[in-house]
């Protein structure tokens, strides 16, 4: 009796030790985390601090490097909206990342699954094939694949400008990782209720690595929305520029227009934060254990 | 007539036999469990009725028809996993619905046969809602359902309930028993509970290394081991097992010590080993067998069950609950001599 008396008081004590409105810090350990995690989010924020100020100031202001402009102005965002070049850099961009994202987010979880629930012949020789292209870094296979694209024409076109990223071996990869975690019941379940095993894949095990593709697509478009050496390469008119190659054009020789890059770079952080908002609701742990288990 | 015939039934895995020639018929709207230690081969025999894995040799017949090359899909089976394998992402309704995505049946019919098999389920209520809205048990119950929809000739369970805690365990236990009752279906139930085994099967295949070991009601099993395995698989606590070497007219001598005559024609000289379940031996009854300080006491209520020490190790047997010997008291456990079983020591074989 006593025992059981013991173990009641026990829990009970530290659930209200542990449930007090605000806790101080407990020690230096806790402080010193705290400064980290505050001295990594000013750094964070900094870049975006300065790109939003700079947008702000007019040309003779930019070298300065103050972060409250004297004199604020919206001049910049008036004459870049008002510059027609934008709205088709911008209309490019929107095109080549919304294509990019989705066939990348289409054949690297087609491919990942395949690698993952399959057992075929030589299917570690492609998963490692896949793997190594991720050590090469994209400077590498600029000049090859410039090469290729004269060869076949497709310099200057959306078509040269997206085909490198049609298929991604990080993606690939991921996905191959996340479809780990879908239980082989699942899909051989499906397969005696007469499913093929493309249905399987689209309707079984894709459901339940939505988090996945929902990162993967955030990576993805993030990736693209920011490339810049490659659109840079293979575009040559200004009407197919993407909105960074565009926004670096601002200026003439002498003189890099900072302030009219900063703006422009300002407005194109708004897809990327209205896709981010979209898909992060779909991040939701824990969807694939709810099948599993009582 | 019978609804599933194994015959000389082989699976390899790169080169490693894992079932050997497994012989089996199961009738219609028999309920057959497998059982066995973990790695025995159950699930791959499964697998290979459900057509999951491919047959290195020998041959399935579901229905009276070879299946060996048909997809699952084409077998006329359905199969319940000890995952559930429900999905989280869709609701009840549609889970139980997934089983006849494939069927021909026009619309309203399927929404009778999904309206059916959940009233039988008693699921109706949670028609509309997510897996994750469940409890574990009405999960395994959307996970039947699930298969019943398809009407199989054939259902097939993969250990379905070592998911659920002990009391739901029971629980289901009983209730796929009646809905097998009711629905008259064939049955493969595939567990490693020999406890399952016993309360559900009509008849079981205990099955160790990849062989049969013995086929039989649970009532053949628990009264006429075949083998050693068995014997000692079958029943709770195991059954003791004595060395012994058979004498003139039939008499045992046990190892350690004591000697009892046993009544039924035995090869004389022959290495033995003598089987008494702890729940037929007790103290001072029947032939005695053994004499020996008791050494532990396990208190069940009703009867105590008691360890007494010997030379080969300790023995159980049954006590009266109410006035078990004290531990230390020695004690002489005796039994029914047509209670007994007598082994081949070498082959393990059941002699007599
Ligand atoms: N895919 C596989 N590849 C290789 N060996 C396997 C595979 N599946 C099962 N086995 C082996 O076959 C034997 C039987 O396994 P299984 O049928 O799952 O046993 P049980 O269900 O009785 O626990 C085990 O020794 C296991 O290691
Ligand atoms: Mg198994």
């Amino acid at each position: 009796m006593a025992a059981i008396d013991d173990t009641r008081i026990k829990p009970s004590s530290e659930v209200l030790l542990k449930s007090g409105p605000s806790r101080p810090p407990r020690n230096m350990g806790q402080v010193l985390r705290f400064l980290l995690l505050f001295a990594g989010g000013i750094l964070m924020v900094m870049p975006i601090a300065f790109m939003i100020s700079t947008s702000l100031k007019w040309p003779h202001e930019v070298y300065n490097l103050n972060f409250i402009p004297e004199e604020p102005t919206l001049e910049n965002y008036t004459y870049v909206l008002e510059d027609g070049r934008f709205y088709w850099w911008f209309l490019n961009s929107i095109i080549i990342a919304v294509i990019t994202t989705v066939c990348s987010v289409f054949f690297d979880s087609l491919v990942g699954y395949t690698l993952c629930k399959f057992r075929f012949p030589g299917r570690y020789l492609v998963f490692i094939a896949i793997l190594s292209t991720l050590m090469i870094p994209t400077e590498m296979l600029v000049i090859p694949w410039y090469l290729m694209s004269q060869q076949f024409g497709w310099l200057d076109t959306y078509w040269g400008i997206m085909f490198p990223g049609l298929m991604t071996a990080f993606g690939t990869f991921l996905m191959k990782q996340f479809f780990e975690t879908v239980p082989d019941d699942f899909i051989e379940a499906a397969r005696i209720d007469g499913l093929n095993e493309l249905q399987i894949w689209w309707t079984v095990a894709m459901p339940l690595v939505r988090p996945a593709l929902a990162a993967l697509a955030i990576f993805v478009f993030l990736g693209n929305w920011t490339a810049f050496i490659w659109p840079l390469i293979v575009t040559n008119s200004v009407e197919m520029y993407t909105l960074p190659v565009g926004l670096s054009s601002f200026g003439d020789e002498a003189d890099v227009a900072w302030e009219l890059i900063m703006t422009g770079a300002a407005i194109s952080t708004i897809p990327t934060l209205i896709v981010f908002l979209i898909f992060q609701r779909f991040i939701i742990r824990g969807v694939v254990m709810a099948g599993l288990k009582g | 007539m019978a609804n599933l015939v194994i015959r000389d039934l082989v699976k390899t895995y790169d080169k490693t036999e894992v079932l050997h020639s497994i012989n089996l018929e199961v009738e219609d709207g028999e309920f057959v469990v497998f059982v066995g230690p973990s790695g025995c081969g159950k699930s791959t025999t499964l697998r290979l009725v459900a057509g999951l894995e491919e047959v290195t040799s020998g041959s399935i017949e579901i229905a009276g028809r070879v299946v060996n090359n048909l997809e699952p899909k084409d077998r006329d089976i359905a199969m319940v996993f000890q995952n559930y394998a429900i999905y989280p992402h869709m609701t009840v309704r549609k889970n139980i619905g997934f089983g006849l995505r494939s069927s021909k049946a026009p619309k309203p019919e399927k929404e009778r046969r999904i309206e059916s098999v959940a009233e039988l389920l008693g699921m109706t209520e949670y028609l509309d809602r997510k897996p994750s809205q469940l409890s574990g048990g009405q999960r395994q119950r959307v996970a039947i359902g699930r298969a019943m929809v398809r009407d199989p000739a054939v259902f097939l369970f993969d250990e379905p309930l070592s998911n659920l805690d002990a009391q739901l365990r029971t629980q289901m236990r009983l209730e796929i028993k009646k809905l097998h009752q009711r629905v008259g279906s064939t049955i493969v139930f595939v567990t490693h509970d020999q406890v399952e085994a016993m309360t559900m099967a009509d008849r079981i295949v205990i099955m160790k290394d990849g062989h049969i070991q013995q086929v039989g009601t649970p009532s053949e099993v628990y009264h006429q081991p075949a083998n050693t395995f068995v014997a000692q698989f079958i029943g709770a606590p195991s059954m003791n097992m004595l060395p012994g070497r058979v004498t003139d007219g039939g008499r045992i001598d046990l190892s350690t010590g004591g000697s009892l005559g046993f009544g039924r024609d035995l090869p004389e000289g022959r290495e033995v080993i003598l089987g008494i379940r702890p729940e037929d031996l007790h103290p001072g009854q029947g032939s005695a067998v053994i004499e020996g300080a008791v050494n532990v006491r396990e208190p069940l209520g009703h009867e105590t069950l008691i360890y007494v020490g010997t030379s080969s190790g300790d023995v159980i047997a049954k006590a009266d609950g109410r006035t078990p010997p004290a531990v230390g008291e020695i004690v002489r456990l005796g039994a029914a001599t047509e209670t007994m079983h007598v082994f081949d020591a070498q082959t393990g074989e059941a002699l007599a």
